[in-house]
Protein backbone atom coordinates (compact mmCIF):
# COMPACT_ATOMS: atom_id res chain seq x y z
CA UNK A 1 0.00 0.00 0.00
CA UNK A 2 0.91 3.66 -0.81
CA UNK A 3 -0.76 4.76 2.19
CA UNK A 4 1.61 4.30 5.88
CA UNK A 5 -1.49 3.83 8.19
CA UNK A 6 -0.94 4.43 11.79
CA UNK A 7 -4.62 3.47 12.32
CA UNK A 8 -8.26 2.56 11.66
CA UNK A 9 -11.53 3.87 13.12
CA UNK A 10 -15.21 2.61 12.94
CA UNK A 11 -18.20 4.12 13.98
CA UNK A 12 -21.61 2.32 13.77
CA UNK A 13 -24.51 4.23 15.10
CA UNK A 14 -28.12 3.21 15.32
CA UNK A 15 -30.88 5.80 16.27
CA UNK A 16 -33.78 3.52 17.82
CA UNK A 17 -36.01 6.68 18.88
CA UNK A 18 -36.23 10.66 18.25
CA UNK A 19 -38.50 12.76 20.65
CA UNK A 20 -39.94 9.89 22.01
CA UNK A 21 -41.31 8.14 18.58
CA UNK A 22 -40.19 5.13 17.43
CA UNK A 23 -37.86 5.10 14.75
CA UNK A 24 -38.97 1.54 12.43
CA UNK A 25 -36.71 0.59 10.91
CA UNK A 26 -33.78 1.64 13.46
CA UNK A 27 -31.94 4.42 11.21
CA UNK A 28 -28.09 3.42 10.53
CA UNK A 29 -25.26 4.85 9.65
CA UNK A 30 -21.33 4.01 9.32
CA UNK A 31 -17.82 5.88 9.18
CA UNK A 32 -14.67 4.25 8.53
CA UNK A 33 -11.45 6.49 9.31
CA UNK A 34 -7.59 6.01 8.71
CA UNK A 35 -5.15 8.07 10.40
CA UNK A 36 -2.09 8.03 7.90
CA UNK A 37 1.16 9.67 7.46
CA UNK A 38 1.14 12.82 5.58
CA UNK A 39 4.26 12.43 3.09
CA UNK A 40 4.30 16.26 2.02
CA UNK A 41 4.00 17.58 5.87
CA UNK A 42 6.23 20.85 6.21
CA UNK A 43 6.72 21.25 2.93
CA UNK A 44 5.41 22.70 0.22
CA UNK A 45 5.26 20.65 -2.95
CA UNK A 46 3.81 21.19 -6.49
CA UNK A 47 2.55 17.90 -7.41
CA UNK A 48 0.24 16.14 -5.27
CA UNK A 49 -0.28 13.11 -7.48
CA UNK A 50 0.98 10.67 -4.33
CA UNK A 51 -1.83 12.23 -2.33
CA UNK A 52 -4.00 11.34 -4.96
CA UNK A 53 -3.16 7.84 -5.41
CA UNK A 54 -3.65 6.98 -1.59
CA UNK A 55 -7.12 8.44 -2.22
CA UNK A 56 -7.87 5.90 -4.95
CA UNK A 57 -6.97 2.87 -2.12
CA UNK A 58 -8.40 4.38 0.68
CA UNK A 59 -11.59 4.85 -1.08
CA UNK A 60 -12.23 1.46 -1.68
CA UNK A 61 -10.46 0.33 1.74
CA UNK A 62 -13.05 2.70 4.04
CA UNK A 63 -16.12 2.20 2.03
CA UNK A 64 -15.55 -1.86 2.42
CA UNK A 65 -15.35 -1.45 5.66
CA UNK A 66 -18.28 0.98 6.43
CA UNK A 67 -20.13 -1.20 4.40
CA UNK A 68 -19.09 -4.44 6.51
CA UNK A 69 -19.74 -2.25 9.94
CA UNK A 70 -23.18 -2.01 8.67
CA UNK A 71 -23.52 -5.40 8.16
CA UNK A 72 -25.19 -4.95 4.25
CA UNK A 73 -24.57 -5.08 0.60
CA UNK A 74 -22.61 -2.32 -0.70
CA UNK A 75 -25.85 -1.64 -2.76
CA UNK A 76 -28.16 -1.57 -0.32
CA UNK A 77 -26.59 1.38 0.88
CA UNK A 78 -28.41 4.85 0.75
CA UNK A 79 -26.24 7.76 1.40
CA UNK A 80 -22.65 8.63 1.36
CA UNK A 81 -20.13 11.10 2.33
CA UNK A 82 -16.21 11.91 2.42
CA UNK A 83 -13.94 14.52 4.63
CA UNK A 84 -10.71 14.50 5.23
CA UNK A 85 -8.64 16.24 8.42
CA UNK A 86 -5.13 17.50 7.87
CA UNK A 87 -2.92 17.44 10.70
CA UNK A 88 -1.15 21.47 11.36
CA UNK A 89 1.84 20.75 8.97
CA UNK A 90 -0.03 20.10 6.39
CA UNK A 91 -1.88 22.24 3.94
CA UNK A 92 -6.23 21.85 3.05
CA UNK A 93 -4.71 21.03 -0.52
CA UNK A 94 -3.44 17.68 0.61
CA UNK A 95 -7.70 17.43 1.94
CA UNK A 96 -8.19 17.94 -1.67
CA UNK A 97 -5.66 15.69 -3.46
CA UNK A 98 -7.17 13.05 -1.30
CA UNK A 99 -10.71 13.30 -1.53
CA UNK A 100 -11.64 14.77 -4.88
CA UNK A 101 -9.81 13.16 -7.65
CA UNK A 102 -9.59 9.42 -7.00
CA UNK A 103 -11.32 8.38 -3.82
CA UNK A 104 -15.30 8.40 -5.59
CA UNK A 105 -14.44 6.02 -8.28
CA UNK A 106 -13.73 2.68 -5.64
CA UNK A 107 -16.57 3.98 -3.30
CA UNK A 108 -19.00 3.46 -5.55
CA UNK A 109 -17.56 0.20 -6.71
CA UNK A 110 -18.49 -1.09 -2.89
CA UNK A 111 -21.34 0.65 -3.46
CA UNK A 112 -22.37 -0.76 -6.48
CA UNK A 113 -23.60 2.98 -8.10
CA UNK A 114 -23.26 5.96 -6.74
CA UNK A 115 -24.76 8.63 -9.36
CA UNK A 116 -24.58 11.61 -7.14
CA UNK A 117 -21.91 13.68 -6.02
CA UNK A 118 -20.22 12.46 -2.94
CA UNK A 119 -20.63 15.56 -0.66
CA UNK A 120 -17.29 16.04 1.06
CA UNK A 121 -15.77 18.63 3.61
CA UNK A 122 -12.21 19.09 5.26
CA UNK A 123 -10.30 21.03 7.18
CA UNK A 124 -6.85 21.50 9.71
CA UNK A 125 -6.93 21.00 13.01
CA UNK A 126 -5.34 19.38 16.03
CA UNK A 127 -5.68 15.43 17.68
CA UNK A 128 -8.96 15.26 18.83
CA UNK A 129 -10.95 17.86 16.99
CA UNK A 130 -14.71 16.76 15.24
CA UNK A 131 -14.87 16.16 11.94
CA UNK A 132 -18.50 16.45 10.16
CA UNK A 133 -18.89 14.21 7.73
CA UNK A 134 -21.72 15.70 4.89
CA UNK A 135 -24.08 12.89 4.12
CA UNK A 136 -26.73 13.18 0.74
CA UNK A 137 -28.23 10.27 -1.26
CA UNK A 138 -25.59 8.11 -3.13
CA UNK A 139 -27.98 8.13 -6.61
CA UNK A 140 -29.89 11.53 -6.40
CA UNK A 141 -28.22 14.61 -4.41
CA UNK A 142 -31.81 16.20 -3.79
CA UNK A 143 -33.48 13.21 -1.92
CA UNK A 144 -34.23 15.88 1.13
CA UNK A 145 -34.72 12.98 3.89
CA UNK A 146 -30.85 11.99 3.30
CA UNK A 147 -29.45 15.31 3.72
CA UNK A 148 -27.76 14.98 6.72
CA UNK A 149 -24.03 14.35 8.61
CA UNK A 150 -22.28 11.96 11.18
CA UNK A 151 -19.57 13.85 13.22
CA UNK A 152 -16.66 11.30 14.28
CA UNK A 153 -13.35 12.23 16.28
CA UNK A 154 -9.64 10.26 16.96
CA UNK A 155 -8.88 11.85 19.94
CA UNK A 156 -5.25 11.25 19.11
CA UNK A 157 -5.53 11.63 15.40
CA UNK A 158 -4.32 13.99 13.22
CA UNK A 159 -0.79 14.19 14.70
CA UNK A 160 1.23 17.41 13.12
CA UNK A 161 2.04 15.12 10.57
CA UNK A 162 -1.01 13.09 9.40
CA UNK A 163 -3.54 13.07 7.83
CA UNK A 164 -7.53 11.63 9.05
CA UNK A 165 -9.46 10.67 5.92
CA UNK A 166 -13.02 9.02 6.32
CA UNK A 167 -15.92 7.80 4.51
CA UNK A 168 -19.52 7.68 5.57
CA UNK A 169 -22.46 5.26 4.02
CA UNK A 170 -25.48 4.77 5.54
CA UNK A 171 -28.91 2.68 5.17
CA UNK A 172 -31.13 5.12 5.81
CA UNK A 173 -32.09 8.76 5.87
CA UNK A 174 -32.62 11.06 9.27
CA UNK A 175 -34.70 9.17 11.47
CA UNK A 176 -38.01 10.87 11.01
CA UNK A 177 -37.44 13.03 8.14
CA UNK A 178 -40.84 15.39 7.47
CA UNK A 179 -40.18 18.59 5.17
CA UNK A 180 -40.99 17.68 2.32
CA UNK A 181 -38.95 17.54 -0.83
CA UNK A 182 -37.61 14.51 -3.13
CA UNK A 183 -38.13 10.95 -2.26
CA UNK A 184 -36.00 8.26 -2.10
CA UNK A 185 -39.45 6.44 -3.94
CA UNK A 186 -39.39 8.89 -6.64
CA UNK A 187 -35.82 8.51 -7.67
CA UNK A 188 -34.57 8.06 -11.59
CA UNK A 189 -31.62 8.28 -10.68
CA UNK A 190 -30.38 8.88 -14.02
CA UNK A 191 -28.29 12.63 -13.45
CA UNK A 192 -27.03 12.08 -9.97
CA UNK A 193 -29.42 14.74 -8.83
CA UNK A 194 -33.22 13.85 -8.92
CA UNK B 1 -38.67 0.39 38.42
CA UNK B 2 -39.24 1.81 35.11
CA UNK B 3 -38.52 0.47 31.89
CA UNK B 4 -35.14 0.89 30.04
CA UNK B 5 -35.51 3.15 26.91
CA UNK B 6 -32.96 2.67 24.22
CA UNK B 7 -32.44 6.25 21.86
CA UNK B 8 -29.69 5.53 20.14
CA UNK B 9 -26.37 3.00 20.01
CA UNK B 10 -22.86 3.54 19.09
CA UNK B 11 -20.05 0.97 18.50
CA UNK B 12 -16.70 2.83 17.85
CA UNK B 13 -13.69 -0.08 16.76
CA UNK B 14 -10.20 1.25 16.88
CA UNK B 15 -7.64 -0.88 15.60
CA UNK B 16 -4.06 0.66 15.97
CA UNK B 17 -1.26 -0.29 13.76
CA UNK B 18 1.84 1.33 15.56
CA UNK B 19 2.27 4.78 17.16
CA UNK B 20 5.69 5.62 15.58
CA UNK B 21 7.73 3.11 16.83
CA UNK B 22 7.79 -0.46 15.03
CA UNK B 23 4.37 -1.75 13.16
CA UNK B 24 2.42 -4.41 15.57
CA UNK B 25 2.72 -8.13 14.75
CA UNK B 26 -0.89 -7.98 15.70
CA UNK B 27 -2.43 -4.81 15.81
CA UNK B 28 -4.44 -3.54 18.97
CA UNK B 29 -7.84 -3.16 19.00
CA UNK B 30 -10.41 -1.33 21.37
CA UNK B 31 -13.89 -1.20 21.06
CA UNK B 32 -16.34 0.67 22.65
CA UNK B 33 -20.45 0.09 23.03
CA UNK B 34 -22.20 3.34 23.71
CA UNK B 35 -25.93 3.24 24.43
CA UNK B 36 -28.26 6.38 25.23
CA UNK B 37 -30.98 5.60 27.27
CA UNK B 38 -33.75 7.86 28.79
CA UNK B 39 -32.74 8.99 32.77
CA UNK B 40 -36.22 7.90 34.43
CA UNK B 41 -34.66 10.10 37.71
CA UNK B 42 -34.17 13.22 36.03
CA UNK B 43 -35.41 16.68 37.29
CA UNK B 44 -36.21 15.52 40.97
CA UNK B 45 -34.68 14.14 43.37
CA UNK B 46 -35.40 10.32 43.90
CA UNK B 47 -34.15 8.60 47.13
CA UNK B 48 -35.02 4.41 45.73
CA UNK B 49 -33.22 4.16 42.51
CA UNK B 50 -31.03 0.78 43.44
CA UNK B 51 -33.70 -1.39 41.84
CA UNK B 52 -32.87 0.32 38.25
CA UNK B 53 -29.67 -1.98 38.23
CA UNK B 54 -31.41 -5.15 38.29
CA UNK B 55 -33.50 -3.35 34.57
CA UNK B 56 -29.99 -2.84 33.25
CA UNK B 57 -28.66 -6.24 33.61
CA UNK B 58 -29.62 -7.34 30.20
CA UNK B 59 -28.70 -4.58 28.42
CA UNK B 60 -25.29 -5.07 29.89
CA UNK B 61 -24.94 -8.41 28.29
CA UNK B 62 -26.10 -7.08 25.14
CA UNK B 63 -23.57 -4.57 25.13
CA UNK B 64 -21.04 -6.51 26.26
CA UNK B 65 -21.98 -9.43 23.18
CA UNK B 66 -21.56 -6.52 20.64
CA UNK B 67 -18.38 -5.42 22.01
CA UNK B 68 -17.16 -9.06 21.39
CA UNK B 69 -18.57 -9.31 17.88
CA UNK B 70 -16.91 -6.22 17.05
CA UNK B 71 -13.58 -8.15 18.30
CA UNK B 72 -13.32 -10.65 16.31
CA UNK B 73 -16.07 -12.62 17.96
CA UNK B 74 -13.91 -14.94 20.39
CA UNK B 75 -13.95 -13.94 23.86
CA UNK B 76 -10.62 -15.61 24.61
CA UNK B 77 -9.67 -12.77 22.47
CA UNK B 78 -10.40 -10.07 25.16
CA UNK B 79 -7.72 -9.05 27.53
CA UNK B 80 -8.71 -5.34 29.06
CA UNK B 81 -11.86 -3.74 29.81
CA UNK B 82 -13.77 -0.82 31.56
CA UNK B 83 -16.76 0.87 31.80
CA UNK B 84 -18.32 4.07 32.17
CA UNK B 85 -20.68 6.80 32.02
CA UNK B 86 -22.19 10.40 31.28
CA UNK B 87 -25.18 11.61 32.64
CA UNK B 88 -27.28 14.70 31.30
CA UNK B 89 -27.47 18.00 33.20
CA UNK B 90 -31.30 17.29 34.66
CA UNK B 91 -29.52 14.04 36.41
CA UNK B 92 -27.03 13.36 38.95
CA UNK B 93 -24.12 11.55 39.01
CA UNK B 94 -25.63 9.01 41.61
CA UNK B 95 -27.58 7.68 38.05
CA UNK B 96 -24.88 6.90 36.52
CA UNK B 97 -23.53 4.78 39.78
CA UNK B 98 -26.27 2.82 38.56
CA UNK B 99 -24.21 1.08 36.11
CA UNK B 100 -21.59 -0.50 38.06
CA UNK B 101 -23.22 -3.46 38.53
CA UNK B 102 -24.54 -4.16 35.33
CA UNK B 103 -22.03 -3.41 33.25
CA UNK B 104 -19.28 -5.65 34.93
CA UNK B 105 -22.12 -8.20 35.08
CA UNK B 106 -22.41 -8.12 31.03
CA UNK B 107 -18.69 -8.04 30.68
CA UNK B 108 -18.07 -11.10 33.27
CA UNK B 109 -21.18 -13.31 32.13
CA UNK B 110 -19.21 -12.55 28.46
CA UNK B 111 -16.13 -13.42 29.17
CA UNK B 112 -16.10 -16.20 31.85
CA UNK B 113 -14.28 -15.66 34.39
CA UNK B 114 -12.90 -12.79 34.42
CA UNK B 115 -10.93 -11.66 37.57
CA UNK B 116 -10.39 -7.84 38.36
CA UNK B 117 -12.20 -5.29 39.25
CA UNK B 118 -13.37 -3.37 36.27
CA UNK B 119 -12.23 0.07 36.20
CA UNK B 120 -14.58 3.02 35.67
CA UNK B 121 -15.44 6.33 35.26
CA UNK B 122 -18.25 8.90 34.92
CA UNK B 123 -19.53 12.78 35.14
CA UNK B 124 -22.55 14.87 34.85
CA UNK B 125 -22.15 16.33 31.10
CA UNK B 126 -24.11 17.91 28.55
CA UNK B 127 -24.32 16.24 24.82
CA UNK B 128 -20.68 15.71 22.88
CA UNK B 129 -18.79 15.56 26.21
CA UNK B 130 -16.26 13.00 25.94
CA UNK B 131 -15.14 10.29 28.74
CA UNK B 132 -12.02 8.67 28.84
CA UNK B 133 -13.05 5.44 29.95
CA UNK B 134 -9.88 3.63 32.09
CA UNK B 135 -8.90 0.31 30.95
CA UNK B 136 -7.20 -2.60 32.60
CA UNK B 137 -6.37 -6.17 32.20
CA UNK B 138 -9.37 -8.50 33.06
CA UNK B 139 -7.97 -10.69 35.46
CA UNK B 140 -5.25 -8.33 37.30
CA UNK B 141 -5.57 -5.29 37.55
CA UNK B 142 -1.68 -4.70 37.90
CA UNK B 143 -0.92 -5.49 34.66
CA UNK B 144 1.15 -2.50 33.57
CA UNK B 145 1.33 -2.91 29.68
CA UNK B 146 -2.36 -2.80 29.89
CA UNK B 147 -2.95 0.16 31.98
CA UNK B 148 -5.15 2.27 28.81
CA UNK B 149 -8.20 4.45 28.13
CA UNK B 150 -10.55 5.08 25.49
CA UNK B 151 -12.08 8.89 24.63
CA UNK B 152 -15.93 8.19 23.57
CA UNK B 153 -18.50 10.41 23.48
CA UNK B 154 -21.73 11.04 20.93
CA UNK B 155 -22.02 14.82 19.18
CA UNK B 156 -26.20 14.39 20.02
CA UNK B 157 -25.61 13.01 23.64
CA UNK B 158 -26.17 12.30 26.70
CA UNK B 159 -29.44 15.27 26.75
CA UNK B 160 -30.37 16.87 29.68
CA UNK B 161 -32.98 13.51 30.71
CA UNK B 162 -30.95 11.09 29.33
CA UNK B 163 -27.67 8.51 30.02
CA UNK B 164 -24.79 7.62 28.17
CA UNK B 165 -23.96 3.83 28.95
CA UNK B 166 -20.52 2.63 27.94
CA UNK B 167 -18.39 -0.31 27.48
CA UNK B 168 -15.13 -0.59 26.54
CA UNK B 169 -12.96 -3.62 25.80
CA UNK B 170 -9.29 -4.15 23.81
CA UNK B 171 -7.52 -6.97 22.88
CA UNK B 172 -3.94 -5.99 24.04
CA UNK B 173 -1.36 -4.22 25.41
CA UNK B 174 -0.38 -0.10 24.32
CA UNK B 175 0.68 -1.36 21.08
CA UNK B 176 4.61 -0.35 22.31
CA UNK B 177 4.28 -0.87 26.15
CA UNK B 178 7.93 -0.71 27.39
CA UNK B 179 7.71 0.51 31.00
CA UNK B 180 8.31 -2.62 32.97
CA UNK B 181 5.68 -3.78 35.74
CA UNK B 182 3.62 -7.17 36.22
CA UNK B 183 3.45 -8.62 33.19
CA UNK B 184 0.68 -10.73 31.30
CA UNK B 185 2.13 -13.50 31.41
CA UNK B 186 3.22 -13.67 34.93
CA UNK B 187 -0.01 -13.33 36.24
CA UNK B 188 -1.60 -15.53 38.74
CA UNK B 189 -4.91 -14.92 38.31
CA UNK B 190 -6.12 -15.60 42.14
CA UNK B 191 -6.85 -12.07 43.52
CA UNK B 192 -7.76 -10.33 40.53
CA UNK B 193 -4.73 -8.00 41.18
CA UNK B 194 -1.45 -10.13 40.55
Amino acid sequence: MKSKIRKLVTFVEETRTEMGKTVTPPTRRAAAAAVIENPFAGRYVEDLSELMEIGEELGALLAERAVAALGISGPSAESYGKAALVGENGELEHAAAILHPKLGTPVRKVLGKGAALIPSSKKRGAPGVALDIPLGHKDAAFVRSHFDGMEIRVNDAPRANEILVAVAVTDSGRPLPRVGGLTKEQIKGEDGLR
Amino acid sequence: MPEVELRKRVVIVEEIFHEGGPVAEKPLCRAAALTVIRNPFAGRYVREIAGFMEDLNPLGLEMAKLLVEALGGEAKAIEGYGKGAIVGQYGELEHGALWHVPGGYGMREILGNAKAIVPSTKKVGGPGTRLDVPVTHINASYVRSHFDSMEVGIADAPRGDEILLALVMTTGPRVHARVGGLKASEIKGEDGLR
